[in-house]
């Protein structure tokens, strides 16, 4: 995940990018830079500063700067704020900008052309780089580039940032020192900034309205009282069904190839001496423990599959408004949909987009329901239980039991979510009412490059998990299983006599009235670094518990075989809600400075888990499970 | 010849804007909003300005909360006591 760090690039000019959010600021710094920063078609996608370098003529360096977007150089949120400061020289440890590039969308001159007067207003030297110029055309709103550049008195070049080239004119000024302009004399003709783009407008012939009809259409269907909660329940049903439907096929070849690797490993490789050590870390270690988080690339990729396509659309933010009297019912506002949205792909950049939550007592109450809503990285946990114990089978007309039960689970953490805001608001809120103030921008067509790039992004993030994190404490979990060796005339697997069998066992004392035996107990240590370690681990360990190493592979049946069915609820309780990642405790402290937040949030989550673990497994139990 | 004209001074707040139906900022009243909320700086950044054509589009169910606003080419969710801060007068 990107890390709020900022990296200095000294001894170059600063040329920041400045404008209101969702004109495709970050989309123009990708071409200027060649970075990879996100970009989606909603407010508030980018909520920190992030630094890019443009080579220049003579091989001189530009850094540039992106910038959140904001409205106005009134701030009301934190992200906002840190445009702001950048802007007036008060960020720490950032110069003030050499240059101000204002990018304005096109196709909505009227409020973006206020924002530029405030910024020449600071004292900035300005180009304004027309963006979305292929959109505004297609309107028919034929923008002459140099009269308005007249009008403004700095520079005016046209770009589409979704297109590759389409930064050419801004980059040939930004790259040419030479070009730059100086900050124009401020206006003191006392009319307000609103008057002065209105005489613009009207000089340039743009002041009549040119709706976007298209997405007006559209609006009709997805905003409708009744069709569009509908739409919504559809969509986000079809991507729980796909997740187990699509991915079957690709899932298997995986398996396929991890088990025939195994073996071969297995067969090359003495099974004694010093090579049956090596034979097992790889065997039983390695590739039951990585390999078998790899199984589920597959349905990680079409989950984001979904999620991608729905931010490039600008679905998300009318998701927003249709859920914004849900949220409103326990203290939060439609503001905090997106952040908790996010939060499904994974938690930490649910987090910092609280950044965009105007209200900090919203903010915090959203930072602490966001690790209930069910990540990604829950996914291989919520999959292998469910492989194991929910048969694969239709229920009524088509629906897929299995991604029914997954459906489930996400609706049960995004209850649990909104009980926890319910509590809170009974204790902290004094029935204010919320800001919510939304843009809902026009629709796009998902660009494929644009998914097709996520979701490489995706597969190289989990692979590095994998081969690192997941990798490291995988091994380190087969010394800790593997040593010390059992005693001579050992009549129990060698496991048990190992550190992680006595640690495991220690464990199990405090998880027994939950149902988890010792080895879940000890998957549930390493699994704190990362959910989907919990997997890996148990691949390891019942490995190694396992007679012979052709178990290896087989850890779905192995415990649908040997647990009970209210033990394997009570796991996938225990995973809705408890905070098994460090990563985004620390996200947490980081974003709110201090450690009150991180323990609170790990406290209330652990006890959540454990209470809900423990009623899943009596009554699952009282059931005869 | 003024009577074939609505009158300006007929000022009414967003929300009992009829949908669809064109009106004319006239100012932003944040008596009624919430103490500290900077709310008129907001939606005047937003666009909200006097002499701006607005809209209601959509309004959440049910309650009528949240709407949504079409303001000169821009569209925005508004809480209901947000848009209740914008007084407008029909188009003539």
């Amino acid at each position: 995940m990107n890390e709020a760090v900022i990296h200095l690039h000294r001894g170059g000019p600063l040329v920041a990018l400045v404008g209101n959010p969702n004109c495709g600021k970050t989309a123009l710094f990708n071409l200027l830079t060649g970075s990879r920063q996100k970009v989606a078609n909603y407010a508030g996608v980018t909520v920190e500063r992030k630094e890019g370098r443009l080579l220049a003529a003579a091989g001189r360096a530009v850094r540039v700067l992106d910038l959140p977007g904001t409205y106005s150089l009134h701030p009301r949120s934190p992200d906002e704020r840190v445009t702001c400061d950048v802007l007036a020289g008060r960020a720490v440890g950032e110069m003030r900008p050499d240059l101000t590039v204002c990018v304005v969308d096109a196709t909505n001159l009227r409020r973006h052309l206020r924002l530029v007067l405030a910024v020449q207003r600071l004292g900035l030297p300005v180009v304004v780089a027309l963006n979305m110029e292929d959109l505004a055309r297609a309107r028919g709103l034929n923008i002459d580039a140099a009269a308005l550049s007249v009008e403004l008195g700095v520079p005016v070049v046209p770009t589409v940032a979704v297109q590759t080239g389409g930064d050419a004119a801004l980059r040939a000024l930004v790259a040419d020192r030479a070009r730059w302009p100086q900050p124009v004399a401020t206006d003191n003709s006392g009319r307000s900034d609103a008057d002065r783009v209105q005489g613009i407008l009207e000089r340039l012939g743009l002041d009549g309205l040119a709706p976007h009809t298209t997405s007006d259409r559209i609006d009709r269907v997805v905003l409708h009282p009744v069709a569009g909660p509908l739409l919504l329940a559809a969509v986000l049903f079809l991507t729980f069904q796909a997740v187990f439907s699509w991915a079957t096929v690709p899932m298997e070849a995986i398996k396929a190839g991890t088990a025939a690797l195994g073996a071969w490993v297995g067969q090359a490789l003495p099974t004694t001496g010093a090579w049956g050590a090596v034979n097992s870390l790889l065997v039983d270690g390695v590739i039951a423990g990585a390999g078998g988080v790899l199984v589920f690339l597959p349905q990680i990729l079409i989950l984001f599959a979904f999620i991608l396509t729905l931010e490039e659309s600008g679905y998300l933010p009318r998701a927003a408004f249709l859920l914004d009297r849900i949220m409103g019912s326990v203290g939060l506002s439609g503001r905090s949909f997106i952040p908790l949205l996010s939060s499904f792909a994974c938690a930490i950049p649910g987090i910092m987009a609280t950044r965009t939550i105007a209200n900090p007592r919203d903010r915090l109450v959203t930072m602490a329901i966001a690790p209930l809503m069910t990540c990604s990285a829950r996914l291989p946990v919520y999959a292998l239980l469910i492989g194991a114990f929910v048969p694969q089978r239709d229920v009524w007309g088509g629906i897929e039991l299995q991604g029914l039960v997954l459906f489930g689970l996400y609706v049960a953490g995004i209850v649990g979510a909104m009980a926890v805001a319910w509590v809170l608001k009974r204790f902290t809120s004094h029935a204010q009412v919320r800001t919510l103030m939304m843009e809902l921008p026009a629709y796009h067509l998902p660009r494929l490059r644009n998914v097709a790039l996520g979701l490489w992004q995706r597969t190289t993030i989990f692979l590095r998990r994998v081969g690192t994190i997941i990798l490291v404490l995988t091994i380190v979990l087969w010394f800790l299983a593997s040593f010390p060796a059992p005693p001579a005339g050992a009549t129990r697997p060698a496991i048990e006599y190992s550190l992680a069998g006595m640690l495991g066992q220690a464990l199990a004392v405090v998880f027994a009235p939950i149902g988890f035996n010792w080895q879940i107990s000890i998957a549930l240590v390493p699994g704190l670094a990362a959910r989907e370690v919990a997997v890996s681990s148990l691949g390891t360990v019942y490995a190694l518990s396992a007679a012979g190493s052709d178990t290896a592979q087989q850890l779905m049946p192995l415990i649908a075989q040997q647990w009970r069915l209210p033990t394997a609820l009570s796991l996938l309780a225990w995973y809705v809600f408890a905070p098994q990642c460090l990563s985004t405790l620390a996200a947490i402290k980081r974003e709110t400075g201090g450690w009150t937040m991180p323990v609170v949030v790990a406290g209330y989550l652990f006890a959540l888990a454990y209470l809900a673990s423990f009623i899943t497994y009596r009554v699952a139990l009282a059931l005869g499970g | 010849m003024t009577h074939a004209h609505p009158r300006r001074s007929d000022s009414i707040r967003l929300p009992e804007l009829d949908n669809g139906r064109e009106a004319v900022v006239l100012a932003i009243d944040t008596a009624a909003a919430p103490p500290d909320s900077a709310w008129s700086q907001h939606l005047h950044d937003l666009g909200f300005a006097a002499g701006e054509r607005v809209m209601v589009m959509h309004r959440g169910w049910p309650g009528g909360d949240p709407l949504v606003v079409r303001v000169g080419v821009s569209t925005y969710a508004l809480r209901r006591a947000e848009a209740a801060c914008i007084a407008v007068g029909l188009a003539p």
